[in-house]
């Protein structure tokens, strides 16, 4: 892969986790890092294995309970960082860092019964705030160019476009500087056509 | 069937090389390895010319593998069209740790603009 590119400016705070509030359908939703216990765990892998397929984005989530756990012992371990949105004890909204060389890759997907609530805006500043804390210093992300309600969100949490000539944006945020000095980046971010401030629930 | 498969280099090239060549010696299809330029590659093209010389060596099939330079995409589909190909091969793309695909930007172009079918192989 190509260099990635990262915005010069650091983003401003994201909240920290543990944080709850009121969805758009009157729903209590907490944020919470993934405590690494198997009851969440299993719920997770509860919310996965009923997922939409057509919301799937780039081959993730996989299908199947074999492969939605095989998946997960990949992204919930080591130097990964994640994020659950709790309903009580039902998990609405999913969203993971994970280590892909000096940078992290994000992802996000939000249960189709919770979409549309505003819990993918609340589920991704969450994580970017754990990430945050944790030191984390860029982050990037593709997202298929037609999903426009997740390309406004990402922009509006202040991803900027940094690949636009493929079927997928790639898109990056600095969310610390970084630990060795400043690092130069330029070049403008692509136009994306369509600002539709719908929340984004999905990739 | 005429086949043309091209790599660059990349590790799903590789993976789309060593199908297309096993599965020719099992169909009998008339193959030709195209070893095009990459710039996302770290493999130098005459490694991956070696590679590819060894694979269809390995297999005990009569393919041709040839150098091809220039911008890859739209080289491939002239040859495909010039010398009446049936099929392009390609790597099906590159997965992140995360696991997500992305498709490379040779394939992009050859999926969009080729009149052959094409596969892109996982």
């Amino acid at each position: 892969m190509s260099d990635r590119r990262y915005p010069d400016a650091v983003a401003d705070a994201f909240p920290i986790p543990p944080t709850e509030f009121t969805d758009r359908e009157g729903r209590t939703v907490e944020i919470r890092p993934y405590d690494g216990g198997n009851a969440a765990y299993e719920s997770l892998v509860g919310m996965y294995d009923d997922f939409d397929p057509s919301d799937r984005a780039q081959g993730i989530p996989p299908g199947g309970e074999k492969r939605i756990r095989e998946w997960l012992d990949a992204i919930l371990g080591g130097d990964c960082y994640n994020v659950i949105a709790w309903c009580g004890d039902e998990v609405a909204g999913h969203a993971t860092l994970v280590p892909d060389g000096d940078a992290y890759e994000l992802a996000i997907f939000v249960h189709q019964e919770y979409q549309r609530a505003g819990i993918g805006t609340h589920l991704i500043r969450g994580l970017l705030g754990h990430g945050q804390a944790e030191g984390v210093e860029k982050v990037w992300l593709t997202v298929e160019r037609w999903n426009r309600a997740a390309v406004s969100l990402y922009k509006k949490i202040g991803f900027e476009t940094s690949d636009a000539e493929s079927f997928e944006l790639e898109m990056g945020l600095r969310l610390n500087a970084d630990a060795g000095g400043e690092e130069g980046s330029e070049g403008e971010a692509g136009e994306i056509g369509g600002d539709d401030d719908g929340e984004s629930d999905r990739e | 069937m005429k086949v043309l498969c091209g790599i660059g280099g990349s590790d799903d090239s590789f993976r789309a090389l060593d199908r297309t060549v096993e599965r020719a010696a099992v169909a009998n299809d008339d193959l030709t390895v195209a070893v095009v330029d990459n710039e996302d590659s770290s493999v130098a093209p005459d490694e991956v010319l070696e590679r590819a010389r060894e694979a269809v060596a390995d297999a005990g099939i009569d393919a041709e593998v040839r150098r091809v330079e220039g911008d890859p995409g739209s080289r491939l589909i002239e040859i495909a069209e010039r010398e009446a190909f049936e099929e392009i091969v390609l790597g099906g793309g590159h997965t992140s740790p995360m696991g997500k695909i992305t498709i490379g930007s040779i394939a992009e172009f050859v999926l969009l603009n080729a009149k052959t079918t094409v596969t892109l192989v996982r």
